[in-house]
């Protein structure tokens, strides 16, 4: 059974007050995400991302199309038991302490007041919200309240976890924290879907991503089906080189991008098409020594910058299924 | 239930931390206070005149608190997009409307509470200031229990107009609900002139629309019940229960629109 699965979700908006257009936010999204991965759902800004996202813990309606959660209708009340979800920018009572807001979450559960505050004091505890946590939540900074909403999220102890965002609002402090938390998730067997713009996490975290462009899928799939692992080109860092000789590599087009390091010392591109030992050989006679030479790969942003580039002229494409 | 039940604490657990509430009730209760001190100026009036304002205290404040509290309610956790986390806790949006309904009503019977006390306390007060035979003129008692049967109706209208309120918040905007509802709460006063309206105008068409309003808008006069406490004039109990159960009957009409109207929408 897929943790979650879509089948050409749609949601179309009316845009306009007199003559209503529709607006496509989502064109028949089909996708699945299967138990205990962590998947990312990724893409620009109004991509999709959080109308997927509303349309599977139903705060909006889908125009057609369906989507289940651990098998059942996303409808279902008995399946949000199971799950946790961090909405994007979240905001939560301004007159409850964040104690009281986990507290009333996991009244919602039926669990007893003392389980209530065992929860609410261990993931305020793992979430690094301290002795503020006696305070009323108007007075939590952004990134607090982004600690808040993710522990709220898991109150549940949930199997699938939906994350909006779940890096916005952090510092590199707290990104890693969260970054490191979701991989304990992931150990323990929890399902993680979420969307970010941060693609750096997606390639540490993932083990498949889809990438949403336009409304529509644009990919999906295993990151090392996605990206081309092969090397696209050589970079060459030399030291005891001359511009001058650089200007020559380059002029033979043995060289592609020159970036200058310090001092006699730069880092070259070197295309594929070119010989690198080769390359190395012609400065070595100037008396240049190579200090290091690696494949540049394919990264996820390459990959997502031309899929986003693509997706304009992809649109009459039917979507990926995974 | 127990979902309704916890999310109606939540909401009075909110209600209460908010300075808006504190300020009307403590207005109130002085404005209680102080109809001593205006009832020091009519010779012979002062019990009359405690009662009058009294009673008027505790109608229009609690109407401030329902419906500026009342329409806020649903707005704001949309507005605020608090209502994301929570629908996608195991809670129905029906479940959520009328505990929020139910959360505004205690907050409601808890103020009316701490009004009716301060009235009741100064006009025990009062009491104590006049001899056996002033007491004796006066139509009734000044602590007059009987008074409580208006107060209760005072309560059953503000629950009525609670739920307008939350009706219209769950589809327009807080400016328009909190004025559509006092505009309601206004004609509901002056239903029986709709009632009438026949004797006024000649379009037939116009006295049919005004005829039909009279039994579609709520009939809030049916709840004030004051003058007649106030000077000591019979008000049966089935008249009281009756109209509670118009209440009643209106209000659970109004939170099954509310209800309806709630579950289809989409939070963009």
């Amino acid at each position: 059974m897929d943790a979650i699965r879509t089948e050409a979700l749609t949601k179309h908006y009316h845009v306009g007050f007199w003559r209503p257009r529709p607006y496509v936010a989502l064109d028949a999204l089909t996708l699945d995400v299967r138990q205990g991965e962590v998947f990312g759902f990724l893409g620009p800004n109004g991509a999709g991302k959080t109308t997927t996202l509303k349309l599977l813990m139903q705060l909006i309606y889908p125009t057609s199309g369906r989507a289940e959660i651990l098998g059942r209708p996303v409808g279902d009340v008995s399946v949000r038991r199971r799950i946790g979800y961090l909405p994007e920018n979240p905001y939560f009572y301004d007159y409850l302490s964040a104690e009281e807001l986990l507290g009333y979450f996991a009244g919602l559960f039926g669990y007893s007041a003392a389980e209530r505050r065992r929860r609410a004091a261990a993931l305020l505890d793992e979430v690094g919200i301290g002795a503020e946590r006696r305070l009323q939540l108007r007075k939590f900074s952004k990134g607090m309240i982004q600690r808040v909403g993710i522990a709220q999220a898991l109150i549940n102890d949930p199997e699938v976890v939906f994350f909006d965002e779940p890096m916005s609002g952090l510092d590199p402090l707290g990104r890693r924290e969260v970054r490191h938390l979701i991989l304990q998730l992931r150990d323990r067997g929890c399902t993680v879907f979420f969307s970010s713009h941060v693609l750096a996490d997606a390639e540490a975290l993932c083990s498949r991503v889809a990438i949403v462009a336009g409304g529509r899928l644009a990919a999906a799939g295993h990151l090392s089906d996605l990206l081309h692992f092969q090397a696209r080109a050589w970079e060459l860092v030399v030291a005891g080189v001359g511009s001058a000789e650089v200007d020559r590599a380059t002029a033979a087009g043995d060289v592609t991008r020159v970036t200058a390091l310090g001092p006699q010392r730069f880092a070259l591109e070197v295309p594929l098409s070119a010989d690198p030992a080769r390359v190395m050989a012609g400065f070595g006679a100037q008396g240049a020594q190579l200090v290091s030479l690696n494949p540049i790969r394919e990264t996820l942003e390459d990959f997502f910058v031309r899929q986003i580039a693509l997706a304009p002229a992809d649109r009459g494409l039917e979507p990926v299924a995974r | 239930m127990r979902m309704i039940g916890h999310v109606a604490i939540n909401v009075f657990k909110e209600s209460v931390r908010d300075k808006v509430l504190y300020n009307l009730v403590a207005f109130a209760v002085l404005l209680i206070a102080v109809s001593y001190l205006l009832g020091q100026l009519t010779a012979g009036q002062d019990v009359k005149i405690i009662k009058d304002l009294g009673l008027a205290a505790i109608a229009t404040f609690g109407l401030f608190i329902a419906v500026f509290i009342g329409i806020g309610l649903v707005w704001k956790e949309v507005e605020r997009r608090s209502i994301y986390s929570l629908l996608s806790k195991p809670i129905r949006r029906s479940e959520f409307i009328l505990g929020k309904y139910a959360g505004l009503v205690l907050t409601l019977l808890v103020n009316v509470s701490i009004m009716t006390a301060a009235f009741y306390a100064v006009l025990a007060y009062l009491d104590t200031q006049f001899s056996d035979s002033v007491r004796a003129s006066w139509p009734a008692p000044a602590t007059d229990p009987g008074m409580l049967r208006a107060i209760g109706l005072i309560f059953v209208e503000l629950m009525l107009v609670t739920a307008v309120a939350l009706f219209l918040s769950t589809f327009s905007s807080p400016f328009l609900s909190a004025a559509l509802t006092f505009g309601l709460w206004v004609i509901g006063h002056f239903n029986a002139d709709l009632r009438n309206f026949e004797a006024v105008v000649e379009s037939a068409s116009a006295a049919y629309l005004a005829r039909g309003l009279y039994y579609v808008l709520p009939n809030f006069a049916a709840f004030d019940i004051k003058a007649q406490v106030v000077h000591a004039l019979p008000v049966e109990a089935p008249y009281v229960a009756t109209t509670a159960v118009y209440g009643a009957v209106y209000i659970a009409f109004l939170l099954t629109g509310a209800v309806a109207v709630f579950s289809r929408r989409d939070f963009k």
